[in-house]
């Protein structure tokens, strides 16, 4: 009986989004009387950082602090349509859409302060700090916020934009079922260690080295929180967690928390990441977002992995104890691929 | 149903509500003294997002009968920040991204202030047994450790 050491590796390419029906997602932003941006998605928050990086988006295209753009995401009968967040697809759409939106309000807000300067909307320029100044003499300035009061109580106009992204469109050619079905891939390279327990069955991982690709790194901690939040749900999905009995009987099933398992703060597994920065020409200051990939390769790296300890190919997940011992027995015992 | 009245104090200050007798106490913390903090992730004792300082001691909130804590005092996230100021706590959870969706956070977070009341200088195992009865289901735990060992770090003016 020993412990089985296996390298496994695996690559992926990740598909941004989808394209059916274009995948559109559409952004409303607005100022308040004193200068504050508002951007209304319908887009969701769920902890994967959409209101941070769509409120650094806005903020950079409108040209104010970051602190001064509230973002809203909370009603989907009220918001903007949006598709989703699904498909790896958030910072790249819902970013555009923020974009576009934030320039037409910015067009809105330069030609309101123009007004007031009595000067070409197009020789004015903002210095993210609250205050726009006409080109190369930045002691003729007003601020944003002295803008939009103007723009509200005397000129009557509103500093608002609207903005909408949608892929081409692109279905199947008849003859020869190409189409393009999105626009740019994120990519991931990734490397698991562990350890097989012939007796137990037992898998511990003890490393994870991975190579990721997003674009940008528009929020650089909340791409690597994501990377390494998504990895120990990768390593939870290939070793622990499914809604099937792991026994005949549907009665064995997991009901709930109590038998669903899942790895705890006991089992953190080290985690080295190297995010590589290739900006993507359509998105969002080049930012496409880790998405559901931060989880993805490491499925099959750990399935290689195992292969590699102990030299059983498991095509079911979750790869478990009960599953390694019958592979063992299937082949007489452990075949390390390679001594490591 | 006849309802009772229970009072208790909620973070510094008199509580009083009326209870359907058998009521769980995260329901009262919620519904009754609206101190939406508190999270129910599951309802039966496994998430830890309920987790709330009994006089002091961590408890499951839904699972703990309401009556019991007549007289006693109840601590939740809600009262962690003292003004605008947050609990170094809270001050190193947000610095080292160790919330994502959030949802576990109060439980976490009183999971280890329980822990550095009474060990303020606590070693990384026991920040992990601190915290194993808490679910995340978003971080991969490592940053909400980590963030815990930095505010001990700081509330005894060590640098982690
Ligand atoms: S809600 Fe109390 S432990 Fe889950
Ligand atoms: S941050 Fe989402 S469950 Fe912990």
């Amino acid at each position: 009986m020993a412990i089985h050491k296996g390298r496994g590796f695996a690559c992926i390419n990740y598909p941004i989004g989808m394209n059916l029906g274009g995948d559109p997602a559409q952004a409303l932003v607005h100022s308040t009387p004193d200068g504050k941006f508002m951007v209304a998605l319908s887009a969701i928050d769920l902890g994967q950082g959409m209101k941070s990086v769509t409120r650094q988006i806005a903020s950079e295209t409108l040209g104010v602090p970051v602190e001064d753009v509230y973002v809203d995401t909370a009603d989907s009968d009220t918001g903007p349509h949006d598709m989703g967040s699904f498909a790896s697809r958030g910072t790249h759409r819902v970013g555009n859409a923020v974009i576009r939106a934030s320039a037409e309000a910015r067009k809105q807000m330069l030609e309101a302060a123009a007004e007031e300067l009595e000067v070409n909307a197009s020789d004015l320029d903002t210095d993210g700090k609250g205050n726009i100044h006409v080109k190369g003499a930045p002691s003729r300035s007003i601020t944003v916020a002295d803008t939009a009061m103007a723009a509200q109580f005397k000129q009557g106009r509103t500093l608002a934009g609207r903005g909408i992204f949608l892929i081409p469109p692109s279905d199947a050619d008849a003859e020869t079922g190409e189409m393009t079905p999105v626009t740019c891939f994120a990519h991931a390279a990734l490397v698991i260690d562990l350890e097989v327990d012939d007796e137990t069955g037992d898998v511990e991982v003890k490393e994870i080295n991975s190579a990721y690709e997003v674009g940008r790194a528009l929020n650089p901690k909340l791409v690597e929180q994501q990377l390494i939040g998504g990895a120990w749900m990768g390593v939870s999905h290939a070793l622990y967690e499914t809604t099937e009995p792991q026994y005949p009987k549907r009665d064995h099933g997991p009901q709930d928390f109590n038998t669903y398992l899942m790895p705890g703060p006991g089992q953190i597994v080290p985690h080295n990441i190297a995010v590589l920065e290739r900006p993507a020409e359509d998105a969002p200051f080049g930012g496409k977002g880790p998405g559901e990939m931060c989880a993805n390769p490491v499925l099959p790296a750990v399935a290689n992995a195992i292969y590699n300890a102990v030299g059983i190919r498991c095509d079911r997940l979750p790869i478990t104890p009960e599953k390694i011992l019958r592979g063992l027995r299937a082949n007489g015992g452990a075949r390390p691929q390679q001594v490591r | 149903m006849a309802r009772t009245p229970l009072t208790f104090t909620l973070n510094d200050a008199e509580t009083g509500v009326f209870v359907v007798p058998g009521s769980n106490l995260l329901d009262v913390l919620r519904r009754g003294a609206g101190d939406l903090t508190p999270k129910q992730g599951c309802a039966q004792g496994t998430c830890g997002s309920c987790t709330v300082l009994i006089d002091g001691v961590p408890h499951l909130s839904c699972l703990t009968l309401a009556e019991t804590v007549e007289g006693r005092r109840i601590d939740t996230t809600g009262g962690l920040a003292g003004g605008p100021d947050l609990h170094p706590l809270q001050q190193a959870v947000m610095e080292g991204f160790a919330a994502q969706c959030g949802f576990c956070t109060a439980g976490m977070l009183m999971a280890a202030k329980a822990l550095l009341d009474r060990t303020p200088n606590p070693t990384r195992d026991e920040v992990i047994e601190a915290i194993s009865g808490n679910l995340c289901r978003c971080t991969g735990y490592e940053p909400i450790v980590d963030a815990i060992l930095t505010a001990s770090a700081r509330m005894q003016g060590r640098t982690a």
